[in-house]
């Protein structure tokens, strides 16, 4: 049977194997992501980022069984960097998870961020939509709060989670800019530790400086995820951002963000590769490579010349 | 552009509290390029073999050192038979005694690595089978 119809069967096996063709860049996973994308579109799809440490993966658990008390399907896509020299990666939130393995409404799935520009959004968005179209009521990417490309898996979700946790020193220096904008629900997890209305207030400061109205004020909740003390809490807070942006319109409007921000992952893929390797491409490529290391050329005159080049073929 | 990477899952089934071997040989693998799914200790073979599913992985990596490799090893492999899984290359690691191997190979264990294996070897092989 084909692999598409295989998961929407309900066959996992076809949707680990096609999930590993979407990161591999298997041209042959084209086929399948086609069929199933008609079969997509149903999930809420939940971000949780915050630095090193902080209790994502411990409190993805527990909030996966609490989605299971209310019989919804939950999908569970936890991305760990690679190494930029060799590649391997040491994939280890499961350990926080053993009790979902075995339960037939729970998919887990680990991802190394493997290091190509872009690319993670595009394995991340396929597995999405591969999720999604398997029948999965929340889908929920766990990714470390460190830089870009978290930022840019956040703009895949539709309700975003910060967590933190009681610090160690004065500040909290892990939210960087551009990170606290995308929070739509902060939590300080490790609650049972000190310093929690500290770190509580620091987020309030620093959500504060942001003087703008908005119609979703985000809330900051107290978590202790390895007893599952304010996990209830913090789903209906996931519940009632949902409800919140499909009230007042801003669903679609996400989903426009979301879907244009997974496209344009896919086309810088392909355009990158449409330059860089298309047969016909890569020698005026090479060349032009070649013309800036001798000095005869600038990059920036290099690009608009190889743009106009290429823009001229005819393919 | 298309690019296969090696899948390792690194498993520690049974009750015995340690997992050092298995965290060396993990950091090996990772060191080695592959990508490692370590689980954590006190695995069942039926969560091993789910997550094993789910994380489409070309070996598992089974380490015991409780003594109960000859029930857990081929409880894992009648697990992967009975979910329609031929594809998967099983190794065990850990204390397991001479004698055994011979029985953990007929129950479909590829490769069994002893404590004093060099790393460089695990790595190797697990290069070279897939
Ligand atoms: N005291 C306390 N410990 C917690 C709490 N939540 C998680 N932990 C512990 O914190 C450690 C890290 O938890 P994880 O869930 O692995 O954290 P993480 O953010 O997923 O970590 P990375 O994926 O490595 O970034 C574990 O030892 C947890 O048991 C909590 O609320 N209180
Ligand atoms: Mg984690």
């Amino acid at each position: 049977m084909e692999l598409a119809q295989r998961i929407l069967k309900g066959d996992r096996r076809a949707v680990a194997r096609l999930i590993s063709m979407a990161e591999n860049f298997d041209p042959q996973a084209q086929d399948a992501m086609r069929l199933l994308h008609p079969h997509s579109g149903r999930a809420h799809i939940v971000g949780v980022t915050g630095p090193p440490g902080a209790g994502k993966s411990t409190l993805i658990d527990r909030l996966a069984k609490s989605y299971r008390l209310l019989n919804k399907k939950v999908g569970i896509i936890a991305v760990d960097p690679s190494s930029p020299f060799t590649g391997g990666a040491i994939l280890g939130d499961r350990i926080r998870m053993s009790d979902l393995n075995t339960d037939s409404g729970v998919f887990i799935r680990s991802m190394g961020t493997r290091g190509h520009l872009g690319g993670l959004s595009r394995a991340v968005c396929d597995a999405m939509l591969i999720l999604d179209a398997f029948g999965m009521d929340i889908i929920i990417i766990e990714t470390v709060g460190a830089g870009q490309s978290e930022v840019e898996i956040a703009s895949l979700a539709h309700t975003t989670i910060l967590v933190e946790m009681p610090g160690l020193g004065d500040d909290i220096q892990t939210i960087k800019a551009g990170i606290m904008e995308i929070g739509d629900i902060f939590v300080v997890n490790k609650a049972d530790r000190q310093g929690v209305e500290r770190t509580e207030m620091e987020l309030k400061a620093m959500l504060d400086l942001d003087s703008e109205e908005k119609a979703w004020t985000p809330p900051i909740m107290r978590t202790i995820a390895n007893s599952g003390e304010g996990i209830t809490a913090l789903r209906d807070a996931i519940d009632a951002h949902r409800a919140h942006l499909v009230a007042c319109g801003d669903w679609n409007l996400v989903n426009h963000d979301r879907i244009r921000a997974g496209f344009m992952a896919l086309l810088r893929n392909r355009l990158t590769a449409f330059i860089t390797e298309n047969p016909g491409n890569k020698p005026i490529f090479d060349a032009m490579t070649a013309r800036i290391v001798r000095r005869e050329i600038d990059p920036y005159t290099a690009a608009d010349e190889l743009m106009a080049k290429l823009t001229s073929i005819k393919h | 552009m298309s690019e296969r990477k090696i899948r390792v899952l690194i498993a520690k089934p049974g009750l015995d509290g340690h997992d050092r071997g298995a965290k060396i040989v993990a950091r090996a693998l990772r060191d080695a390029g592959m990508e490692v799914i370590y689980t954590g200790l006190h695995q069942t073979p039926e969560q091993i073999v789910e997550t094993a599913i789910q994380e489409d992985v070309d070996f598992i990596g089974l380490s015991c050192l409780s003594g109960a490799h000859m029930t857990l090893f081929p409880r894992v492999m009648g697990l992967l038979r009975e979910n329609g899984v031929e594809d998967i290359i099983v190794t065990g690691g850990g204390i397991i005694p001479e004698e055994d191997i011979p029985k953990l190979r007929e129950a479909g264990i590829s490769a069994i690595f002893g404590p004093g294996t060099p790393l460089e070897d695990i790595i190797e092989y697990h290069r070279k089978a897939k």
